[in-house]
């Protein structure tokens, strides 16, 4: 089997300035995108900035949080224009967390995941020339902006007790519809509405293009894992989107326009909002860690040399995942006044999660068993994620008993929980698919030795920011405080150190992107050797502007892993 | 064969509208904040609003007309409008969803009903929890709804009557009768309007004003969302009149107005639920208007 493209003419250097590679002029190009690789690109860009604002948003309250006492609220309240007061000080603190939360989900982790590598990868690892509606591709791009801007926006208006929409990322009512009665909520509400807009047309996107327009022979228990990942993850987003919509429409209304719906004297129920927050929740952190769990997929495969452990199992644990997520939601809820029939069942559905997520872990294991592993970037980021998001998940079946979640709930036990499963589990499978596919997407070889030490002090970082957040919850800690008794100081000061390590490693990742943009080596059609045996690695790097042109064959002699062009 | 495309999909130029689109639902949904407060930012604050939904619309047209010029010129091989389809059905699931949303609130509301007393001379409501004597009921004591077995029972009929004028029309479509579908469809958008009117009348003479209680936020928000669906709706089907007038559509590629066709149905089953549920179900028991 040829390890470059020659099986596939489209490629060959004869027609290199032909119609395939013809871009459009730079606004054409950057502003009226109808190419899945362009609008990949922006989306990756976008969510890195929303990553260094969320990111930063974040350093604020670790300095805030290093000892007990406030700090600098009163100072920030200051700078955003708020009154001088306590309150004005606390409600910056609700502000912060409820920015940083909707920033890292909305604005980064799902724009980077499915907006990013599953713009730039679904069309190429089916061997599609692009997806199957360009012109919404773009629509769902600049929807996700403008949500962006209308939360920004929201900072800048009075909320509750001062600027800014401080509600939490879960807008609970009545915190927020009587609780915060200014504009800014309205506008974080209207935030969602446009990026869930957005969401859910990408959803169709990609179902459509996955359904569609796979290449001959490409049948759906040939797919790459990544494309599975994609294709459940915008089910989730279809099914899961429009419940939030309606949901965060009742909060309209009842701030608005004297409905009911959350408010108990009109006969309304603030926890029917939890119910239905939570059900589209739910799926929505697997929607943020179902395309990482292909990229992982993809990575480990390739660097174990081995086909992946499993195909099908990983395939259909996937979307065992997935529907299963539907119907767990109000383990988040544990502590509302459940009866305890509906806690026990809860708690039931929740465990049964980690069946297909164990079969998950264990056929990554069982892939590099026995494997010829190399250990590059891509691939230590892999096994940093296998490692600590099963420590993450590990921490999840604790939460899952609803009898023990009585005692985490709101505690800073949970807040370690989900920044293991997302800033470590979501973010390490980003940045392994980042140094992944890099080379894929700009042609310049990233800096091994810089990706390395990236990962360590990255590494180290969120391990030391987050794992004592596991004691401080056990010691009682509640989230969403900005002031502690003198007890807790001790985890608190080594998780502010932690986050200083966790920004210091960032440094790596800029530099390491800017040599490789200045001063890399050019990128070979597959830099990964005979493991990367999937249809992006047949094209050159970077891939011609519109890809595909002779559509590639997918033959009886191709199995599941190797997409590779059959030579004699 | 180095440099032409050899497949059937369709890759599109560049385009505007997207764009346009985007930043023109930002600064509708922006107005819109800006007029809800108009203690903060005056009442001429609500022309922002006016002006994003002019882009909307605007986009909206041009969008679709892009598509019915692409459609028209061959770009719609049989694989892109096998895209066209899945994107339908996608869509119409994720609508499917929203109204869960709706539905699950009603039901909640009506299953665990509070105590609540409703005085028609003020259109208040005051819930009565812990007060002696008061027992839970999903209408607030003292409020009439309106009688699902008159009005809304010939909405009902009316929906389903548009369900088969629309199939006539396919019909006659697909057997090449071109004044068959402009009949169906003429009769489909007039029994549209004709149901959007009634229930504009309903909305105006109904027993209870808009919000204050679960029963009448559930009932406006439901029923007004699907009446939103029907107008698209409506507005699709006058589309689809007006390209069978300009000699659109074949009996072999006739998508856009199986989209609508669809469409149209789903807006009908949508009904046929809050009809049972919240007209006939919900207020049984309750005293009619």
């Amino acid at each position: 089997m040829a390890t470059t493209a020659e099986g596939f003419d489209i490629h060959s250097d004869d027609h290199a300035h032909d119609h395939a590679d013809h871009k459009p002029g730079f606004f054409a190009r950057w502003f009226m995108s109808t190419n899945h690789k362009d609008i990949g690109t922006m989306y990756l860009i976008f969510a890195i900035i929303a990553g260094i604002i969320g990111g930063a948003i974040s350093g604020i309250m670790r300095l805030e949080l290093a000892e007990p006492g406030i700090q600098y609220l009163q100072w920030w309240a200051q700078f955003m224009g708020g009154g001088n007061d306590l309150n004005t000080a606390l409600h910056m603190w609700n502000v912060f967390i409820t920015a940083h939360g909707l920033i890292m989900v909305f604005f980064m982790v799902m724009p980077a995941m499915i907006g990013g590598f599953g713009n730039w990868f679904v069309p190429l690892m089916i061997g599609a020339p692009d997806m199957a509606f360009p012109r919404m591709n773009n629509v769902s791009f600049w929807l996700t902006v403008a949500g962006f801007f209308s939360l920004l926006f929201s900072l800048f208006v009075p909320g509750g007790s001062g600027p800014g929409a401080g509600t939490g990322w879960t807008v609970y009512a009545p915190l927020s519809t009587s609780g915060s009665v200014g504009p800014a909520v309205d506008f974080a509400i209207f935030s969602l509405h446009l990026a869930g807009a957005g969401s859910i047309l990408g959803a169709t996107n990609f179902i459509t293009t996955i359904f569609n327009m796979r290449a001959p022979g490409m049948t759906l228990h040939k797919m790459p894992l990544f494309v599975w990942s994609v294709l459940v993850t915008a089910f989730l987003l279809l099914l899961a989107l429009p419940v939030l919509a309606a949901a965060i429409t009742m909060l309209l209304t009842d701030r608005n326009f004297g409905t009911t719906f959350f408010d108990p004297a009109g006969g309304g129920d603030p926890v029917l909002y939890q119910h239905l927050f939570w059900f589209f929740g739910h799926p929505e952190v697997y929607i943020m860690i179902l395309p990482g769990f292909g990229m992982i997929s993809q990575i480990v495969a390739t660097f174990s040399k081995k086909p992946v452990f499993g195909y099908l199992g990983m395939a259909y644990a996937m979307v065992a995942i997935g529907v299963v997520g539907f119907i767990v939601w109000a383990h988040h809820m544990y502590t509302v006044g459940l009866d305890v029939n509906t806690k026990m069942y809860f708690t039931a559905a929740t465990m049964v999660i980690a069946v297909p997520t164990g079969v998950k872990i264990f056929s990554w294991i069982a892939t590099m068993w026995g494997g010829s592993i190399s250990f590059k970037s891509p691939m230590v980021w892999s096994m940093g994620f296998i490692f600590l998001f099963t420590v993450g998940g590990v921490t999840g079946v604790v939460l899952a008993n609803g009898g023990i979640d009585d005692n985490l709930h709101d505690t800073y036990y949970v807040v370690a929980h989900f920044h293991y499963v997302l800033s470590m589990g979501a973010v390490f499978s980003l940045f392994a698919g980042f140094y992944y596919w890099f080379p894929k997407m700009s042609g310049r070889m990233h800096s091994e030795l810089l990706s390395h030490l990236h990962f360590w002090t990255f590494f180290v970082g969120v391990n030391v920011i987050f794992f004592p957040q596991h004691f401080l919850g056990m010691q009682g800690m509640p989230r969403r405080y900005p002031d502690y008794p003198e007890a807790f100081t001790l985890w608190h000061q080594v998780s502010t150190y932690g986050y200083y390590i966790m920004a210091g490693s960032m440094i790596f990742f800029f530099v390491n992107i800017a040599y490789a943009l200045l001063a890399g080596k050019k990128a070979a059609a597959n830099p990964w050797g005979e493991g990367a045996t999937t249809l992006e690695w047949t094209l050159p790097s970077p891939p011609p502007y519109h890809q595909f042109e002779t559509l590639p064959v997918i033959t009886d002699a191709h199995d599941y892993h190797d997409h590779r062009p059959v030579t004699a | 064969m180095a440099g032409k495309v050899n497949h059937d999909y369709h890759i599109l130029e560049p385009d505007i509208w997207p764009l346009v689109g985007s930043i023109s639902a930002l600064t509708f949904t922006s107005g819109m904040v800006l007029s809800f407060h108009p203690d903060l930012f005056g009442t001429a604050a609500s022309f922002v609003m006016w002006a994003g939904l002019a882009g909307l619309i605007a986009t909206f047209f041009m969008w679709f007309k892009n598509i019915v010029v692409e459609a028209e010129r061959g770009d719609h091989t049989p694989v892109v409008q096998l895209h066209m389809r899945y994107g339908m059905i996608l869509f119409i699931a994720s609508e499917v969803m929203f109204f869960v949303g709706w539905f699950w609130s009603f039901f909640d509301f009506a299953l665990f009903p509070a105590a609540l007393q409703y005085d028609a001379d003020t259109g208040t409501t005051s819930n009565l929890l812990g007060v002696v004597g008061s027992t839970a009921a999903f209408i607030p004591e003292g409020m009439d709804v309106l009688d699902p077995f008159a009005l809304p029972l010939l909405n009902t009929l009316i929906l389903l009557c548009s369900g088969t004028t629309v199939t006539w029309a396919h019909h006659s479509l697909i057997h090449g009768d071109r004044e068959g579908l402009k009949q169906g469809l003429w009769a489909t958008i007039a029994l549209g309007a004709l149901f959007s009117c009634i229930q504009a009348y309903e909305y105006a003479v109904a027993p209870f004003g808009f919000g204050g209680n679960t029963y009448s936020s559930a009932f406006y928000m439901a029923t007004g969302f699907h009446g939103f669906h029907v107008l698209v709706g409506t507005i699709f089907l006058a589309v689809c009149l007006y390209r069978a007038y300009l000699g659109h559509f074949t009996p072999r590629q006739h998508f856009g107005f199986e989209a609508a066709a669809w469409y149209w149905h789903f807006v009908d089953v949508v009904w046929l639920f809050l009809f049972v549920a919240i007209y006939v179900w919900g207020g049984w028991g309750a005293e009619y208007h």
